[in-house]
């Protein structure tokens, strides 16, 4: 009782604390995030003295027999938050999609306009999305590989509700105009230490739920959480030096300059990528493509090497996004070779994923959550043979700087990091919440179509506005003057922008049924509907034959 | 089963040579790729006038990047023919020394700003940035009206150069001291700026946004765009570049 209240009374101080700070702030931006710290430290000293209430009696009275369940209580506000965040993301990216063909969407506000709600929309899904999928599967892929509960329970809970304020904390920060403005690493100074003390928390019971394991082995997919863990701890804390102007406001300055801080910027942002958007989500590749397909992992000797080579060449990727620039042209080509090079881990990934359904091939006929991984890894592939391609200089001076670096990106968030969480959503909440089994599985037949579709248009229509912007823009006539106006290039993009817009539409469609399929799920329903598939059976043909024909002669 | 799997079991069953053996793994890559451009010397080639922002120009730095212009504009002109002809001299490193943070931006939405400085009238800014399809009828931009109706609020600007000079950026004590009445002469026709422009060569004093009476966001922004790319003079090193 008194560690309750002791707990209780550190948020209360924290919450003083940040009102003072708030009250004191040089800025209206860190005013407004000070008050959202404030209101987040009270609702945990609530949450900790209900505990103490409620929670901890009725635990004690009615729950004794808790150390024989996993602990699923974070895996479950995980689901229900990765698909929260997931909608709120792909609502922000339709809505900029849209405003890039019709800019009066921007509706004349600084809140609402692109500049602002871009990183909105990337780090919603990347971070909120992703970020939100990757803990909660971590949570329970580590538990059920180890046969042990969560290492720090309490911690646990920390760790999703701290992320969860790192999130309205970012987002609100992006409206208000608080931002770093260094892709994917936006948020700012106290915001990133916020993140870091969560990212402790987090390696902290990850690993201690690993150490305390019945297993001997650790599984193949907690190597990949691991190093996803441990790399983006790396990589935010270097990439987010900076020094604040003053600790009661919300600006700092980066602690490199030019050409260092762009390297140091891309080999986070190419490894935010490599790490949160590859190994984190081949480690839920690796544990619910073999669970859901009912096969053992295609090869396991395949999966150390292509785990230690994906993480060693990951890292060396960043400079290709620096092609042609001002840095040094040992650091782009080394970035290119590396990025080559990585094709081969990549695929050997996929290959690891696609084998493992060796022998359980017709279930992509007939499941599918299973159709949804094949079509996971097949955008992986995919991607990851784009990727290394664009990274060759002399392509990437046509593709840098176009929409085809944003088709490559959606091909392989949308089909890859996307197909392969709903997948995992649809496997987890049954599973979690003790139904049968899911509302309605021809509604993840639906998802799959409509995301499918949504991500063709959505790659189709940015290949070809990318690859005829950067053609347009080097395009000399027989006088040997530049053709177009960068201005003619926009007007040429527009139909691929409505088409863009629709492929998003479709994939937000998709969601949509996932959100009614996993809310109905929650609450126990069970849709009628035919099963999606069956060995073909018709009751009017399943007779004797009594009239016997004539026999032909035979001729 | 092969050895090099009997050997992989170590790691496999002890957590903590498995995390360091992965940490050391991708700790190398970072290691040799960004470290040697802190000590290179031909990494950031020296060039003639290259100067720390003027409070004004920083300050209009810090909206540009408020409202995340760098989303859809780089500031990065490769070498390639059509890019020297439609944008200027490609980028050299030197060029964004005192940028913290870099803003070269990955996507061009919109067109490169790396060399926008004088290239455009203030007027033209101004109008632009109120009504971007009123001089371009093309132009998917976002309107900024809200920024000429602004007044400025740039903060203490006397903290933000200190704190620009603790990650490297050579302000003088005289420059620190003085800041904030810089941030105002820049933009007042009225005030004396000899000093001013002594102290950071090549700056443009002027009433930016067409209002003098008050010194506004649009005042900052206009500014910092009306500087960049201006700096190095590529003239005169012109001439040595075609005798090599």
């Amino acid at each position: 009782m008194t560690g309750l209240t002791m707990k209780a009374g550190i948020w209360l101080i924290l919450a003083i604390l940040a009102m003072l700070a708030s009250a004191l702030a040089v800025d209206s931006g860190f005013a407004v995030h000070m008050v959202i710290v404030a209101l987040a430290a009270l609702l945990a000293m609530m949450g900790t003295l209900r505990s103490a209430d409620w929670g901890g009696i009725a635990r004690g009275i009615l729950r004794m027999p808790d150390e024989g369940h996993y602990d699923d209580d974070p895996v479950r506000w995980g689901v229900i938050a990765t698909v929260f965040w997931g909608m709120a993301g792909f609502l922000a990216g339709l809505f900029i999609a849209l405003q890039l063909a019709f800019p009066a969407l921007n509706l004349g506000l600084e809140y609402t306009s692109f500049g602002r709600l871009r990183p909105l929309h990337t780090s919603a899904v990347i971070f909120a999305f992703g970020g939100n999928a990757l803990i909660a599967t971590s949570f329970y892929v580590v538990q059920r590989t180890c046969r042990a509960r969560l290492a720090f329970p309490g911690l646990a809970r920390f760790v999703f509700w701290g992320y969860q304020l790192f999130i309205v904390l970012a987002a609100t920060g992006y409206l208000l105009g608080i931002t770093e403005a260094r892709e994917y690493a936006e948020p700012e100074w106290y915001v990133d230490l916020w993140l870091t003390i969560v990212w402790v928390a987090y390696l902290a019971v990850f690993v201690g739920t690993i150490v305390k394991r019945s297993e001997p082995h650790i599984y193949v997919a907690n190597w990949f959480y691991l190093s996803f863990i441990l790399t983006i701890a790396m990589l935010h804390i270097v990439n987010n030096l900076s020094m604040p102007v003053s600790l009661l406001g919300s600006k700092s300055y980066s602690a490199f300059a030019g050409v260092q801080d762009a390297l140091t910027q891309w080999w986070y942002g190419h490894n935010a990528v490599g790490f949160f958007l590859t190994a984190g989500f081949l480690a839920m590749m690796y544990y619910f493509v073999p669970k859901q397909a009912e096969r053992p992992i295609y090869s396991y000797r395949l999966s150390i090497i292509h785990f230690w080579s994906l993480i060693f060449l990951y890292i060396w990727a960043g400079p290709h996004h620096l092609h042609y620039t001002a840095l040094p042209d040992w650091a782009q080509t080394l970035g290119m070779v590396f990025s080559v090079m990585l094709w081969m881990p990549s695929w050997g990934g996929m290959i690891n994923g696609l084998m493992t359904l060796n022998g359980a091939w017709d279930k992509v006929r007939t499941d599918p959550i299973i159709r949804m991984m094949v079509m996971a890894l097949a955008f992986y592939g995919m991607s990851t043979f784009e990727g290394p391609m664009l990274s060759i200089k002399s392509v990437n001076s046509l593709s840098h700087y176009t929409d085809w670096t944003i088709g490559h990106v959606h091909s392989g968030a949308l089909g890859w990091n996307g197909m392969i969480t709903f997948a995992a959503i649809y496997y987890l909440t049954p599973r979690l919440w003790n139904r049968n089994r899911l509302y309605s599985l021809r509604m993840v037949n639906w998802h799959f179509w409509l995301a499918t579709i949504g991500i063709v248009f959505y790659a189709s229509s940015m290949w070809v506005s990318g690859i005829m912007q950067g053609l347009m823009w080097r395009e000399y006539g027989a006088d040997g003057y530049l053709v177009y106006a960068f201005s003619d290039t926009v007007r040429a993009m527009f139909p691929m922008y409505v088409l863009r817009a629709f492929g998003g539409l479709l994939y937000l469609a998709g969601a949509v049924c996932m959100v009614i399929n996993v809310w109905r799920t929650i609450l126990g329903h069970l849709r009628e509907e035919a099963p999606m598939s069956d060995a073909a059976f018709d009751p009017a043909k399943d007779r004797p034959i009594t009239q016997k024909p004539a026999a032909v002669p035979a001729e | 089963m092969s050895s090099f799997a009997q050997k992989h079991k170590k790691l496999e069953r002890n957590v903590t040579l498995l995390a360091v053996a992965a940490f050391a793994v991708v700790a190398v890559g970072g290691i040799v790729e960004i470290a040697p451009l802190f000590w290179i010397d031909n990494t950031i080639e020296k060039v003639e006038g290259m100067r720390p922002y003027t409070p004004l120009e920083l300050a209009g730095r810090n909206i540009y990047m408020r409202e995340g212009c760098y989303n859809c504009h780089s500031q990065m002109v490769r070498p390639f023919r059509d890019e020297v002809e439609r944008y200027g001299h490609y980028s050299l490193a030197a060029e964004s020394m005192y940028d913290h943070p870099f803003q070269w931006g990955s996507k061009r939405t919109g067109p490169d700003l790396a060399r926008v400085g004088k290239r455009y009238s203030d007027e033209w800014h101004v109008q632009h940035l109120i009504d971007p399809r009123s001089v371009v009828p093309e132009s998917i931009m976002p309107g900024y009206a809200f920024l000429a109706k602004r007044e400025l609020k740039a903060g203490d600007m006397t903290a933000h150069l200190k704190a620009q000079r603790t990650v490297g950026v050579p302000y003088s004590d005289d420059d620190i001291a003085k800041a904030n009445d810089d941030l105002f002469a820049q933009a007042d026709p009225e005030a004396d700026t000899a000093d001013l422009l002594a102290r950071y060569p090549k700056a443009q004093a002027r009433d930016f946004d067409g209002n003098p009476a008050k010194l506004t966001e649009m005042d900052a922004l206009v500014a910092y765009l009306q500087m960049l790319g201006t700096l190095v003079d590529f003239e005169s090193a012109a001439p040595q570049e075609i005798e090599r």
